[in-house]
């Protein structure tokens, strides 16, 4: 509440800025009979972003770190003998302080804890007073600086292009920093992971157990308790793309040819959009249809064939998944498909083939490059699914082909592992993390190959 | 390509060279073998597409049989009698004194007036017959209307889930007694209401005006809907300027050089992380690092915000790229700046464009479950969030609470929420499909 209004505040401040320099303005106009370099306004919109913006900043960085600063200083008021003891863990302490800040008491708290949530409480008051008096300096001075520089020689338009021009360029920055926040957040805590469990166990086990037990693997006769093999959730994850390729290349290949070849234009009009619905729905409606639908009905159609089907089954997410890919199959080849110039049809023709013969070895040989592309590109929206395999494909890591038995994902287990609370610490979490890495890098991997594909293999016509 | 069909002349070459008549012949004889492989070919592609139909239709068909009743559901109507001593023994109408008065004891009496209940076990089976949220419903009706103090009123309850289903008929009473989730007794109690014509099936009042809750019969949409519309406004809000910025500028502004290079890939590579990516992130960064709250849409709407980025810079820059460079130009040469060209002519001509893809950016952050999971939205919420700060869930992520919980009736309550989540997906597709048609311009 208290940021809330201090940015309204902020923003009311600007704004009396943008007056006050758009009258310095007319007046100096009034005062010198003689225009200005630029129009009036843009005096005002420089008086009133050269005093946001700085403002803006300091808000930020105040209110980003005044709870990091509070977590470090929190931890003087942390009897020692808590320090000390086995079980010691800053986040879940911090967490108990931070409820007890906000008036959530579950029980009664240890004495000291309610004492730092006093402590905590009129260090916010301080900080708050401190935030405020902090804005409201850089605010005024950096708003009247910005006023003092009027004059009837400043050139405000240049200085505010400027001013925008930066921000449009550090807005496009965002998008690396997000890859580098994705890059950073995932390969520090895999490295982390890894320390505790040998890449070629994780890499290479054919067993997947994830059990909480500490940050410490080996002593307390636990070892071989919990065991991190990611081989089940590779086979899981692959199992269920194949039987979605199978379901979704065929219907979106041949609907892709039809489309481009055979389907009139007010067909295709209608069609394409139809299939694209498929890639619209929400993936969690997906996996909803997975588990009470098409799970139920494989399980007592199998029953009826005498086919014991699991009731989370790789079959049911597969099939769904394969039919939430069509669109990405079908609209990218039938892009490509009809990329491929009309002269080579006209030239198959002229030769007195038909049109099945034209299309599938003339065109599709033509098209294969983006064929191909798509199909990967679809595989690798398959991998990176996570919804339909954490409701329809179950947890339990089995290393099978049997598409019949329930398997586990890459995905689902990330899910499965982050969702609720979790100690940071330990090896289980953090497995999490290098199973996102591996996620990200097959994925990307894939994607870079299909880009490859098409380039190496582009035909280039005229 | 080309070198295939040379080395096949060549191959025929080496044939024997047959007369203009046989090769008619062969021709002629094949010709209906080829013309039945190109309609079969046809076939194919037309059963393809019939195939994709029908699963589409079917998707819908399913999730509305599923969905439709659970806009609705069972009601019992009882007599009241609105006594302010039990209600409000305080008599001001306060939070507390409702709290501490007795209306679930009035509901309990009037309904035992009808069943007639018999000893302590009976009564205790027929009080769980009606919704536990009897006591907040009749404190609701009297804050809103206390002139209904003093009178006797017809009120309607829900009923129990179990109840419900019983008499949607998923409870069957051929099932042996002790299968079933209801016993003889209530069934025979159910009977009396019915033939007193008190059970009434009707539009629930608890879908779209109830928050989560553990009890499937009050269980309702309102706190993920708004949810929903909180973490979308923070998304909207942040991903709208900073994409149709960095579009800006990597469209007009940017020289090609190594740096734009590598932001143009990281945008193509930010498009193909799977969307669970970015939830582990909002975990590690905001929540982590920054120490920012769990399960708040504010940091819901980052997550998303960062997702939906790359989608509305891609469309944002093909928008620009259509208008034509004849605009530009005759901006310039009447003396506009750079910055004027762009901001008072490119981006008004660019705008449906960019807001096409910006509705279908939003749209697919709507649907999304995974990264929201991530960053805690799971958590079981029962208060309304008023603002970006407050705990809340999406209605994804209550779609999928909801799967799974085992009462059946949840699960008409999913598909109900689907419903409610497919019509917003529809409604804004169809707004881009009707912006680009009416707004795009062709030069």
């Amino acid at each position: 509440m208290f940021s809330f209004f201090l940015l309204t505040g902020i923003l009311i401040i600007s704004l009396f800025f943008f007056l006050l320099g758009y009258n310095r303005a007319k007046n100096l106009i009034n005062l010198n009979q003689k225009n200005l370099h630029s129009l009036t306004h843009y005096y005002g919109i420089f008086c009133s972003l050269s005093a946001l913006l700085p403002t803006l900043g300091v808000f930020f960085i105040f209110t980003i770190c005044d709870d990091l600063v509070f977590a470090e200083l929190v931890k003087e008021y942390i009897p020692n003998e808590v320090i000390n003891s086995k079980d010691y863990n800053f986040t879940i302490v911090l967490a108990q302080i931070n409820n007890s800040v906000e008036g959530l008491i579950f029980g009664t708290p240890p004495q000291w804890i309610t004492n730092a949530a006093e402590i905590w409480k009129s260090w916010v008051i301080k900080s708050n007073i401190l935030t405020m008096i902090v804005c409201a300096i850089t605010i005024l001075t950096s708003g009247f600086l910005s006023y003092k520089k009027i004059h009837s020689e400043f050139r405000s338009r240049n200085a505010v292009e400027k001013i925008v021009m930066t921000i449009l360029a550090v807005s496009s920055v965002i998008a690396i920093l997000t890859t580098i926040a994705i890059i950073f957040s995932v390969v520090f805590e895999s490295i982390r992971f890894f320390a505790l469990i040998p890449y070629d166990e994780f890499l290479f086990g054919t067993v997947w157990n994830p059990q909480f037990e500490g940050a410490e693997r080996a002593g307390s006769g636990q070892e071989g308790l919990s065991q991190y093999g990611a081989i089940p959730l590779f086979a899981g994850t692959f199992l269920i793309s194949i039987i979605a390729l199978c379901v979704s290349v065929p219907i979106g290949l041949f609907s892709a040819i039809y489309l481009s070849e055979y389907a009139s234009s007010k067909e295709r009009a209608f069609f394409k959009p139809l299939l694209e619905v498929l890639a619209g729905i929400p993936t969690v409606v997906y996996g909803f249809f997975a588990a009470l639908t098409v799970a139920p009905f494989l399980r007592s159609s199998g029953s009826m064939l005498g086919l014991d089907i699991a009731s989370e089954s790789a079959l049911a997410a597969g099939l769904v998944m394969g039919i939430m890919i069509i669109p990405f199959i079908s609209s990218l080849s039938d892009d490509v498909i009809n990329a491929v110039p009309q002269s080579l049809r006209d030239a198959g023709y002229g030769l007195g083939s038909t049109k099945n013969e034209t299309v599938m070895k003339i065109v599709l040989p033509a098209a294969l490059p983006g064929v191909v592309a798509s199909i990967i590109l679809a595989v690798s929206r398959a991998v990176g699914e996570t919804m339909i395999v954490v409701m329809a494909a179950g947890l339990a890591a089995n290393l099978t082909a049997n598409p019949l038995e329930a398997v586990t994902t890459v995905t689902s287990q990330i899910v499965t592992i982050l969702v609720g609370d979790q100690e940071f610490e330990s090896a289980k979490t953090l497995s999490a993390f290098a199973l996102a890495l591996t996620l990200i890098i097959i994925t990307l991997g894939m994607n870079f190959y299909a880009l490859h594909v098409v380039k190496k293999y582009r035909e280039q016509y005229e | 390509m080309l070198c295939m069909l040379l080395k096949n002349t060549e191959n025929n070459m080496n044939k024997k060279i047959i007369n203009p008549e046989e090769a008619t012949n062969i021709v002629k004889n094949s010709i209906v073998k080829r013309r039945s492989k190109d309609s079969r070919l046809k076939l194919f592609g037309r059963a393809a597409i019939g195939l994709a139909v029908c699963f589409l239709l079917f998707l819908f068909y399913s999730i509305f049989t599923k969905g439709y009743p659970g806009f609705f559901q069972y009601y019992v109507t009882l007599d009241i009698n609105f006594d302010r001593e039990r209600i409000d023994p305080k008599g001001d109408l306060s939070d507390n004194s409702l709290f501490d008065g007795d209306a679930s004891a009035i509901v309990n009496e009037s309904l035992f007036s009808i069943i007639e209940p018999k000893g302590r076990k009976e009564k205790k089976l027929a009080k769980k017959i009606v919704s536990s949220g009897k006591d907040v419903r009749i404190a609701k009706m009297v804050k809103d209307d206390p002139g209904l103090f003093g009178t006797v009123t017809q009120v309607k309850f829900a009923l129990d889930d179990d109840i419900d289903s019983f008499l949607r008929g998923y409870i069957k009473r051929e099932t042996p007694e002790s299968e079933r989730r209801i016993n003889d007794k209530v069934i025979g109690f159910i009977d009396k209401l019915n033939e007193e014509g008190r059970i009434s099936y009707e539009f629930s009042d608890y879908i779209l005006s109830g928050s989560a809750s553990g009890n499937p019969e009050m269980a309702g949409i309102k706190g993920a809907f708004i949810g929903s519309l909180l973490t979308l406004s923070v998304c909207l809000l942040i991903a709208f300027p900073l994409g149709v910025a960095t579009a800006v500028y990597l469209e007009e502004i940017a020289k090609k050089n190594r740096i734009t290079e590598i932001i143009e890939v990281n945008i193509n590579n930010l498009a193909a992380v799977p969307s669970v990516v970015f939830g582990i992130m909002g975990l590690a960064i905001f929540i982590s690092i920054f120490g920012m709250p769990r399960s708040i849409p504010l940091v819901g709407g980052m997550v998303l915000a960062l997702m939906t980025l790359p989608t509305i810079i891609i469309s944002s820059r093909a928008a620009i790229r259509a208008v034509p460079p004849s605009v530009r130009d005759a901006a310039y040469g009447i003396g506009a700046s750079k910055l004027q060209v762009i901001f008072h002519h490119v981006i008004p001509l660019a705008m449906p464009g960019m807001l096409t893809g910006t509705i279908i950016g939003m749209a697919q952050a709507l649907g999304e479950t995974a990264p929201l999971l991530m960053i805690g939205m799971v958590a079981f919420i029962v208060d309304i969030p008023n603002s970006v700060v407050d705990p809340g869930t999406v209605l994804p992520v209550q779609i999928f609470m909801w799967a799974d919980f085992a009462e059946r009736m949840f699960i008409q309550k999913t598909s109900a929420a689907i419903i409610v989540l497919l019509g917003f997906l529809i409604a804004m597709n169809a707004l881009a499909v009707y912006l680009r048609k009416k707004l795009e311009r062709r030069w």
